[in-house]
This record gives C-alpha cells, structure tokens and sequence, in this order.
C-alpha cells in the first residue's frame, strides 16, 4: 500500500502515520526552518520559526502531525515574513553583537537571518545586562545571546542526566539559569563532553580556547547556507 | 545625446569608526564609475559640513550625542533615501556595548579615575555634544529606507548595494553578501 501525502508548497510528501509536518517534510528533501527542534529530541514548539499554513492556520510544523490531503504553506512571502518578524524580536531582546561573537558563521540565528534577508532588526532594542559565566575552566556562558530553545536544558536533562540548566523566570523575565547553589557553572558537574556542552544554536554556551580556531570566512554558513546545511546528510540521518 | 544629471550623495559617519566609509574606497576602480553618475554632497570626502537636498544619505554609526541627533534629522530631511550603512547604523554595533553601564559612571572611570589624568574632571567645554544615556541605531531616532549590514559590508556589497539604487532598483541584500561580522 502507497503511503499517505500531504502538500507541501504543492508538492506532494509521503509520511508514515503519527509524523510531523517538519520530520516528514525533512524526509523528503523539503527543509522548513527550525531553531528550537533538534533530531535527537521530542519537539519543542517555542521558536515558532517552523511556522506553517495549514487550512488557514498558522502552526508549527514540528508539533503538528501530517494529515493526508493537507496543503501546507511554508516558503511563501507572507509566512517567511511572519519568521522574519521572530527573528528580529529574538535579536532586539537579547545582545546580539554578531562582530565580536566568537560563534559568527557557525550560529544558526545568525544564517536564518541571512537566509531569510533580515536586514534590520527593525524594533527597539532591549540591550539587557547579561553578565557572562566564566567561572567555568573549560566552557564560558555568554547568556547575552540566548534565544530559550532550551536545547542545552534538554540535553542536559535527558542525554547527560546532570539537569545543569534550566530556564527560570516568566514572561520578559525569562532567562536562563545554573542548576547551582551559587548559579556559577563551575559549582555544577558541568564537563566540555557533555551534550549539552555542543548543542547550543547561538553563541551562549562556548567551549574556550578553540573561539577563532576556524577563522571568519571559512566557517559553517560562509561556505553553505543554512537551509543546506540544517538538511540531512543522507536518508538514514533524517 | 547629454548625459544624465549626476545624482548627489551624502555620507556621515556618527558613533561609527569610518570603517564603513574605508570600505565604501574599498570598492576600487567602481570609484571612477560611481564618480560618473554621482556628486558628493556633505561626505568626510568632501569635508562640507552641511548637507544640501541629496537623492541618497548613507549613514554609518549609530547615535550615541546630541550631535549625532541633529546631523541624522538634517540627513533625513535632506536625502529622499537614507541608507543605514553598516553594523553601527544598524544595531548599535560596538558603541552600543555600553548601553548596560551607567554613562556618568562611564565618563568618571575615563576621565577622573584612570592613572595619568591630571585634569581630574568630566570635560563640560559647551562645544562638546553631550552624550546620550544609550547609543542607539539610527532606525529608532529617524525613518531608514534601506540597511545594508555588516561591520563593515566589504566593498563588493556596498557596489552591488548603489549599483541597484542607482539604477532605480530595489537593492537586495541576501547569501553571500549578507554578513553582520
């Protein structure tokens, strides 16, 4: 028996019951922007990047399953502006200094924007004090780019077992926090193995010493797109 | 057939590091072609200090004195398109790293408490501008037409950049150009 299909941007996309729009999609070649799902974790939901058109209805394709016969919108001017708009309200809420970001061209926020032409963070900018967690002797915390993906809290939680951050506070107190009696990182069993040490989107959570060991130019999305880049290298990695 | 009237460019440089501006030279040989189809109005490149009615204002810096207010309301009643150029005129950039910091406090670590300063006092001569509690970029002081980003756009963005403009096109900034380092 075939399997079912849904649309997406007109094109027809096979996917096994219970799938999401996103994974299915990826499945088939077809990338749909994404900042807070990551393969090796349950979806998220939080970014809202991989927000799609389905029946009139603006969803997020990581959390909503396929259903045959569904036409999904997604590369369309009016559902790339509605991220573009997310991406520029990540960038005003936090610092996102790219020229002296040592993740520059490895940072996924930064080539969705270049994918995406954000040119001008366009609303008023917050700058936030965020001081930065150096206390560590391997990894610095630079919370000044944080964009709550809870990526590091999730791989920390179920892949390292250590529960070494967590997300505290509510609304535009939101931040991230250090599992820790004193919040420094250096008082946690934190280690640069750790999942959690490599997981990072943004330029938050670095490992030291290594910062410009790829030199500006040569980088990740200097030498591909992100919408490349974020693909699955073969059909057993989607 | 006579050649089309020249159109008249504006470029300042506020809280910016004339960075952008090295990089706009850094367009080389383009320069004789953009000198064919453009006069510089107000410009470091010129040294004018006002700015008369212009067709395109590039401006790169973000606003961090009370000069850079005036000098970026007579860029915006001047010029039919304002251009932010660069990081600085975009988010801030580097000035913009002290937004955090107090800026009495700022002034006092600079001139009353670092080693070798005999005088001991804030400067207040009234010629200076007095600086803004925060740097900002200039989107949130006047209405910007286009922004073209990084710290600095290489000279081959800014070229593609106003070959657009100059030949009434709306530029397009997008991969591999597109940089905000």
């Amino acid at each position: 028996m075939s399997r079912p299909e849904f649309l997406l941007d007109g094109v027809a996309v096979p996917f096994d019951e219970g799938q999401m729009i996103l994974e299915a999609g990826r499945a088939a070649g077809r990338y749909i922007p994404h900042l807070c799902w990551h393969p090796d974790f349950p979806p998220h939901g939080s970014c809202k990047l991989c927000v799609v058109k389905v029946a009139g209805r603006h969803v997020s394709a990581c959390a909503t399953p396929a259903r045959a016969g569904a036409e999904v919108e997604s590369d369309t001017p009016e559902i790339n502006a509605e991220r573009r708009m997310l991406l520029q309200l990540l960038f005003v809420e936090g610092n996102h200094f790219c020229p002296a970001c040592e993740k520059s061209g490895q940072c996924q926020l930064q080539a969705m924007a270049y994918d995406l032409e954000m040119t001008t963070p366009r609303f008023r900018h917050f700058y936030p004090d965020r001081p930065v967690d150096a206390s560590h002797p391997e990894v610095l915390l630079d919370f000044n780019r944080c964009i709550y993906c809870e990526l590091c809290v999730r791989a920390s939680r179920e892949q390292d077992g250590k529960s070494v951050f967590a997300l505290t506070g509510r609304g535009i107190h939101k931040h991230l926090a250090v599992n820790a009696e004193s919040g420094r990182l250096a008082d946690t069993d934190f280690s640069a193995d750790d999942k959690a040490a490599h997981i990072c989107p943004v330029g938050v959570i670095l490992k030291k010493r290594v910062g410009f060991a790829v030199p500006i130019g040569e980088r990740t999305y200097d030498r591909a797109p992100l919408h490349t880049v974020a693909m699955p290298k073969s059909e057993d990695d989607a | 057939m006579s050649a089309p009237p020249k159109l008249r460019i504006a470029t300042v440089s506020l809280a910016g590091c004339f960075g952008c501006h090295m990089s706009l030279l850094d367009i080389d040989e383009h320069v004789f072609d953009l000198l064919q189809r453009v006069e510089l109005d107000r410009s470091p490149l010129t040294d004018l200090k006002h700015c008369g009615p212009c067709d395109i204002g590039l401006v790169e810096g973000g606003v961090c004195n009370s000069e850079n207010v005036h000098v970026l309301r007579e860029f915006r009643a001047q010029c039919k398109t304002l251009v932010a150029l660069g990081a600085c005129a975009i988010n801030g950039g580097l000035p913009a790293q002290r937004n955090h910091l107090d800026v009495g406090r700022c002034l006092s670590a600079v001139f009353q408490s670092r080693p070798g300063m005999d005088t001991a006092e804030v400067p207040d001569d009234p010629e200076l501008p007095l600086p803004l509690d925060k740097v900002h970029p200039i989107h949130e002081v006047v209405r910007v037409d286009y922004f073209l980003p990084g710290c600095p756009p290489s000279g081959e963005a800014i070229w593609q950049f106003l070959s657009d403009l100059l030949a009434g096109r709306t530029p397009r900034v997008a991969y591999p150009i597109l940089h905000f380092d």
